[in-house]
């Protein structure tokens, strides 16, 4: 193997064999009765819990419903946090006013509304799309902002001097300058939202994917418990894997 | 030379500036919005109670010693998650971001892992720790890692290489050089990433609570919930919300993240 091939494959044989190995002593740690097989289920265990998990408790349906809350709650975000974003670029006076504030409820920890939305939405997808909506507007309202305002003055200069109109100057040169780091919000916002979402399906046993784990821990079906985590763990990597690359797609180039 | 005098017209100070009066009209506007809606009956009385029962229900909260018990509770577990995760995490930051290797074979783990629903985890975490405040503390503790780890691994990539050279000049130890180089270099990324992990590790710790605990403030909002004193839990989520952003912003202000001079 050449140097340069070594050098391509010897960071991700070690991390993924790491992985592995770790796996293996946990299987063997408990075949031992070193860790108890009530609190830990073997690797084994929960590798053939997939298929029953997939086919019994209709992980694609769950799968489906999760994606719907996210896609609502990703409509609300472009809808409402661009908008709001555009709104308070183009008026000085109010960004000016209420850019800290929106800074501050990003970091306000708001999924703590949840009972508050249960009372005022109900136990339903309502309650968990606004949910998610609420994580993840500060985001894409501060990203859209700093997209329009980072705009090449050059560019905007050649828009005037061609005459265009305000909506003409938007829609032809900052929307589509601002686009990436729009982007960039709307993808921090759909995370926000899908970590919200399976949340809340979780905290309040309703929907689809985060529900499914509560009730198999409620059922102790510890391999199903286990198999249905590490399956949101991988929708939620593969979704910001996709959107990761997206973004890296519509950035341009330096 | 004649000596002409000098138009000098005397200097208005404005009231407030506009900034300010606009900031002003939108709470008033709001406060005045929902004052409305409360006495309108639109919705749900008990759902938008008046400013007035909100207000009493403040001052009751903080004249409430079991609040003060509580919220001791809750402190006390995202203190220890945040000593807990906050260490692990500045270890693995600075051992990812000091060997080219290890980072390339395990950041992206972490990357990918960092933004997953860590709620999801609290059902093994009470099976591991029980029903107690060990399952809360894991909580935070897998709540703050993430970010306090990244940011370390990054911080560590930016530590100027001169200093790593005059350090290995003098035959620093490894412990020399992580208190006299790698820490004072990366002192903005880790307060940041320490405040990012605070964040986190608040809701991660608050959010167990409220699905199964039988004291902190998460559970003090989901029993609010359960009796449905809507007042009490609007106060609970005023001072908790106020609490959370003021502890972060100290952080920030005590660290002088915006006087760091790189």
């Amino acid at each position: 193997m050449t140097a340069r091939a070594l050098d391509r494959w010897l960071p991700p044989i070690l991390g993924f064999g790491t992985l592995v190995v770790c796996v293996l002593i946990v299987e063997v740690l408990i075949r031992l009765n070193v860790v108890n097989r009530f609190i830990v289920p073997m690797p084994s265990q929960i590798a053939g819990a997939f298929e029953r998990v997939i086919l019994d408790e209709d992980i694609p349906h769950r799968f489906l419903v999760t994606m719907r809350e996210s896609l609502w709650a990703t409509a609300l975000l472009a809808l409402f946090g661009i908008g709001i974003g555009v709104l308070l670029y183009r008026v000085q006076l109010l960004r000016d006013a209420t850019e800290t504030w929106v800074a501050a409820m990003a970091s306000a920890p708001t999924v703590l509304m949840y009972p508050l939305f249960l009372v005022i939405f109900g136990r339903s997808e309502k309650t968990i799309i606004m949910m998610g909506f609420v994580a993840g507007l500060p985001a894409v309202i501060l990203k859209t902002i700093e997209g329009l305002a980072g705009t090449r003055r050059v560019l905007i200069n050649v828009g005037r001097s061609f005459k265009l109109t305000e909506i003409q100057l938007f829609v032809k040169i900052l929307f589509p300058a601002a686009l990436p780091t729009i982007f960039v919000g709307l993808r921090l916002g759909m995370i926000f939202a899908l970590i919200n979402i399976v949340g809340v399906e979780f905290l309040i046993n309703f929907g689809g994917l985060g529900q499914l784990i509560n009730d198999l821990a409620e059922r102790y079906d510890l391999p199903g418990t286990y198999a249905a985590i590490c399956f949101v763990i991988l929708v939620s990597v593969v979704f910001f894997f996709l959107t990761d690359r997206v973004e890296k797609w519509l950035r341009p180039v330096a | 030379m004649a000596e002409t005098g000098r138009l000098s017209a005397p200097a208005t100070q404005p009231f407030a500036s506009p900034v300010t009066l606009v900031r002003v009209a939108i709470i008033v506007g709001i406060l005045a919005t929902w004052e409305a809606v409360a006495a309108s009956g639109l919705l749900f009385q008990d759902v938008v109670p008046s400013l007035k029962v909100i207000g009493l229900a403040v001052v009751e909260l903080l004249a409430d010693p079991t609040y003060y018990f509580n919220l001791g509770v809750t402190a006390g577990e995202i203190g220890l998650a945040m000593l807990i995760g906050g260490l692990a995490g500045l270890v693995v930051g600075i051992l990812l971001g000091s060997n080219r290797l290890l980072s390339r074979a395990f950041e992206s783990y972490l990357y990918y892992l960092g933004p997953t629903p860590k709620i999801i985890f609290f059902p093994i975490m009470i099976m591991w720790f029980g029903v107690g405040p060990g399952s809360k503390v894991a909580m935070g503790v897998l709540s703050c890692f993430f970010p306090v780890a990244l940011s370390a691994a990054a911080g560590m990539r930016t530590i100027d290489t001169v200093l790593i050279r005059v350090g290995r000049s003098f035959r620093a130890s490894t412990w020399q050089m992580v208190t006299k180089i790698y820490l004072p270099a990366m002192r903005l990324p880790i307060l940041n990433g320490v405040r990012l992990g605070l964040g986190v590790a608040i809701i991660g710790t608050l959010l167990a609570e409220t699905k199964l605990s039988n004291k902190g403030v998460g559970f003090l909002i989901i029993n609010a919930y359960s009796t449905f004193n809507m007042p009490r839990m609007y106060a609970l989520l005023i001072v908790l919300f106020v609490l959370s952003i003021g502890v972060n912003a100290l952080i920030g202000r005590l660290g002088g993240v915006g006087t760091i001079k790189r």
